[in-house]
């Protein structure tokens, strides 16, 4: 099948892919840039576990073809932060105890970033509807809103 | 011989870890986005498996064709049921003990005839995902449709189309008899009768079934995969045809099990093809396999008869219990013999008579899901209780504390309830946590209250055996290492074990390193099912770590001057409890037990109290270890235009003996609920004659973030638990009453009682249409 070069800046690092015009970016950011920690949960938008920012924007990266992301910046997980440098909403998700699977961690805290950078200071019906397409099978989200919720203001990037 | 005596309390009770609410030890891994999910991990070389699937619920096969997919390049293995050295076995639901007449034949490979829509029929390995795609394609397989059964009432006629081989559709039948029922309901003043249905339901675990499977370099199949039991390498090496010792199951960390990961998944395909090619392969489903083609929760159809004294005293229950099990037998006969024995629920009955059966169809087959039977009866006994409340103007509280069963009080089996039993203070303080009402937002909506109360087993059935392993071992330093099979499907098994370690040694939890899930490496401890691993695992780690802990003492005594029950461990030291002045480091006690030849590590077993099978026809005898008890309240709003239900206020108060980790129980109950308000509102698996018309979850829908109310927890310490420090298990009961409750209120609300789950829009409009 015929593939075409592509670039993206992943995580802050300009990267060079070959991809089909079929491919979608969570296929070529797990299968071929090595991103494991964005999930694949359902492949068709149901989910949110692959949710990335795309130009600072979150999107379902299953629904999003590779080519699309051409020339453009991606955020996963890892590029909200590190064990060096942890973001606050990891740090707010590990206190809250918003984690028990952890699978639809990374689209949860991807997700949450993007509201944040929209809305510093949301209430918790605007992170109810912001995270309404990321399902979590485990928490039953209380800890989740609790974690966006309460992100120390100090902290706040 | 039992270990019970190890439970209870073993200190005074100020635990410096055990109880209080602190981060998993593996959440900061799972927040940086390093932990390794099966699909995550990668070989190289690695090939890719898919499974071709039956396109028909029922037929016979006539022919299979593979030569098309063998000749396409790439492709590196196709596999029919001839190819299995051992397509059929026997799975029987016993660890360590043999149990005979539970046995249900497992078919690898489709052969000859298929059971269900989406059976296994071929494999194929090929060099890429596309490619194992396409060849799937390309081998031609010829049917012949057969009519098929779907539905179990018509299955269990004699003159029935035949699921299986030559063997009756009905599995296994059960009953319980206490007194005579007829000489209760004469003596009752009201008696209720009706009809419960509950649907098929997907775990829809967040992460779909994987693995990765290769021949290690001393020609062990090795199969690194995310399950709830490791010990399937044995049912593995038996198809495969090799000793036990020539499979080896890594358990990755899940992505959620829910009991969905409990049968095997990948792991038999995957070790045939790895052997075959002996290349990796890895296979991992689809969210439309995992859906179409995997173990449901049963549907079960439920008649109910219970009589009352116009004071509301139960008199008499009668209950006959139906199951689907789907096209093969699974796990439905352990899952028929739960719901039997909770079939009562948590109430004191002079007068009982139940049977149930679970029988076969053409249907996708049925197994473990959390709550394992109990939740579908829950449903039937707790509506029963409301319609007795409403026809004697009773509150659904008062009847309930009428009747509950209390300590030393016999269930229908005649097993007589040994530990605290948290009846009525769960139901009080649910309710109450309810108080005001809440006023309807317009004048479309009516707002309602429900309660629903539920007694719950942990632990594996008594006349299983059941053990588990766990070794215990300081390093030099003084920092700790646990090891131990137990598999971590996301609710915290492994921190728990770390908790309880790092307490009984008096180390801070960063101390502590757990490796867990290899059946070669760690010692092997049983199932992470039943809500038995902090029961279990949790017994034997704290064992272990009390060994060690006592040659510590010993010889942080002779270096202290004091006697070993005069010290305390906590925070890397050793101190004389009532002279903190002479004290001595942890560490420098290790380095002294190793020049001395003292073992620094431990590995115990815990064997949970074990007895004999119980009678099966008249269903007396002990059953399960131990129960959980708790209640649901809900307040719902519902919208008596659209039949849209919103869930206003969700509390779960549970007796969970001693917490171990604060957050962890609080997420048990938060996260069991929510899945509990799904089951009662939205989730169902909608099969027609076989047919899965629900393949995704954007027509299996389960809460999202907007359907679901902040749970509201209250949490109750009895330190009655036959867990360590007295804990009880948690998680499988946190779901069993709050889809009871839910739909408890919705009835409120409206005013008719609907006898069938979920409470779609659609039928809260007929009732409130009366339709």
């Amino acid at each position: 099948m015929r593939t075409y070069p592509m670039r993206i800046k992943l995580n802050g690092e300009w990267q060079s892919v070959d991809v089909t015009a079929r491919e979608t970016l969570l296929e070529v950011l797990r299968e071929k840039l090595g991103a494991k920690d964005v999930k694949s949960g359902c492949a068709k938008g149901d989910c949110g576990a692959c949710a990335v920012l795309l130009d600072g924007k979150a999107v379902n990266a299953c629904l999003t073809l590779a080519l699309q992301a051409d020339g453009k910046e991606v955020v996963t997980l890892k590029g909200i932060g590190t064990e060096v440098n942890p973001h606050p909403l990891q740090k707010s998700f590990v206190a809250h105890g918003a984690i028990q699977c952890g699978f639809c961690t990374p689209g949860m805290i991807v997700t949450a970033k993007a509201l944040l950078d929209r809305n510093p200071r949301p209430g918790r019906e605007a992170i109810r509807r912001a995270i309404s397409g990321n399902l979590c099978r485990c928490t039953g989200y209380k800890k989740i809103i609790d974690a966006i919720q309460n992100v120390s203001p100090q902290d706040d990037s | 011989m039992s270990d019970i005596k190890l439970v209870g309390r073993l200190f005074s009770g100020d635990y410096k870890i055990i109880g209080k609410p602190m981060p998993r030890h593996d959440a900061w891994d799972k927040a940086f986005g390093k932990t390794q999910y099966a699909d995550d991990f990668t070989l190289p070389g690695m090939l890719y498996g898919k499974v071709l699937r039956s396109r028909y619920p029922a037929a016979h096969i006539l022919s299979i064709d593979t030569r098309d997919a063998e000749q396409l390049a790439g492709v590196e293995a196709v596999m029919t049921a001839k190819d299995v050295p051992n397509n059929e076995t026997v799975t029987r639901f016993g660890q360590t003990h043999e149990v005979g007449g539970f046995e249900g034949m497992y078919r690898v490979l489709a052969d000859k005839k298929v059971r269900f829509m989406g059976e296994g029929v071929a494999l194929v390995a090929a060099k890429t995902r596309e490619l194992a795609e396409e060849a799937i394609k390309r081998i031609r397989v010829e049917y012949e449709p057969l009519p098929g059964v779907f539905d179990p009432m018509e299955a269990m006629k004699p003159e029935s189309f035949q699921v299986g081989e030559g063997e009756s559709n009905v599995v296994c039948r059960y009953q319980v008899r206490k007194g005579d029922v007829e000489k209760g309901f004469a003596k009752s003043d009201v008696v209720i009768e009706n009809t419960y249905r509950v649907p098929f339901v997907d775990h829809a675990y967040l992460e779909p079934e994987s693995g990765v499977a290769w021949v290690d370099e001393n020609g062990v199949v090795t199969i690194r995969v995310g399950t709830q039991i490791i010990e399937h390498f044995r049912g593995v090496a038996e198809v495969l045809g090799l000793s036990h010792n020539k499979v080896r199951v890594i358990g990755a960390m899940m992505g959620g099990g829910f009991g969905g990961k409990e049968d095997i998944t990948v792991e038999t395909y995957l070790a045939l093809l790895a052997w075959k090619t002996k290349k990796p392969v890895k296979m991992t489903y689809t969210r439309e396999e995992s859906i179409a083609c995997h173990g449901k929760r049963h549907p079960y159809v439920m008649t109910y008869r219970t009589g009352a004294t116009k004071d509301g005293k139960l008199k008499a229950l009668e209950a006959d219990l139906i199951s689907d099990a789907g096209a093969y037998v699974y796990l439905s006969p352990w899952v028929l013999l739960y719901s039997t024995v909770d079939a009562t629920g948590p109430y004191d009955i002079p007068h009982v008579k139940v049977d149930a059966a679970t029988v076969l169809t053409n249907n996708t087959f049925t197994s473990a899901f959390r709550g394992f039977g109990a939740p579908q009866v829950c449903f039937a006994y707790e509506s029963q209780m409301d319609e007795l409340a409403a026809r004697l103007n009773l509150s659904p509280l008062e009847i309930r504390k009428k009747n509950y069963l209390k300590k030393d009080k016999a269930l229908a089996t005649g097993r007589v309830l040994d530990h605290h039993v948290a009846f009525p203070e769960t139901a009080e303080k649910a309710m109450a946590a309810l108080g005001e009402p809440s006023k309807p937002r317009s004048s479309a909506e009516k707002t309602g209250r429900g309660i629903a109360s539920s007694m719950t087993s942990y632990g594996r059935l008594v006349f299983l055996h059941d053990t588990s392993r766990s070794f215990v071992g300081m390093e030099m330093d003084g920092s700790l290492m646990v090891r131990c099979g137990v598999q971590d499907l996301g609710a915290g098994q492994a921190s728990s074990l770390a908790q309880i370690a790092a307490e009984v040694l008096g180390v801070p939890m960063e101390d502590v390193s757990v490796y867990i899930a290899d059946s070669a490496l760690t010692p092997l401890a049983g199932t992470t099912t039943a809500t038995r691993q902090l029961y279990m695992s949790g017994n034997a780690t704290l064992k272990a770590a009390m060994e060690v802990r006592k040659n510590l003492l010993d010889k942080a005594g002779e270096m202290l001057e004091a006697k070993p029950d005069e010290l305390e461990i906590a925070d890397r030291k050793i101190s004389v409890t009532d002279d903190p002045t002479r004290t001595v480091s942890t560490a420098r006690v290790v380095k002294a037990c190793a020049s001395a030849g003292i073992p620094l590590h431990h590995m115990a077993q815990f064997n949970a109290p074990s007895r004999e099978l119980l009678d099966f026809k008249t269903g007396q005898g002990q059953v399960f270890p131990d129960f959980t008890f708790g209640t649901h309240a809900a307040e719902v709003s519902v919208d008596v235009e659209t039949g849209q239900v919103s869930v206003l206020r969700l509390i779960s108060c549970y007796d969970v003996g001693q917490s171990i980790n604060r957050l962890s129980v609080e997420g048990q109950l938060e996260g069991g609920t929510v899945q509990g308000m799904g089951y009662g509102l939205m989730e169902h698996v909608i099969l027609e004659k076989g047919v899965t018309l629900t393949p995704s979850l954007a027509e299996f829908v389960i809460p999202t973030a907007v359907d679901t109310p902040d749970v509201e927890t209250l949490i109750l310490e009895s330190g009655d638990g036959i867990g360590p420090f007295g804990a009880k298990g948690i998680g499988e009961p946190s779901l069993v009453s709050a889809a009871p409750a839910v739909a408890s209120a919705v009835c409120d609300a409206i005013g008719t009682r609907i006898c069938e789950l979920p409470l779609t829009p659609e039928r809260v409009m007929k009732a409130v249409k009366g339709i």
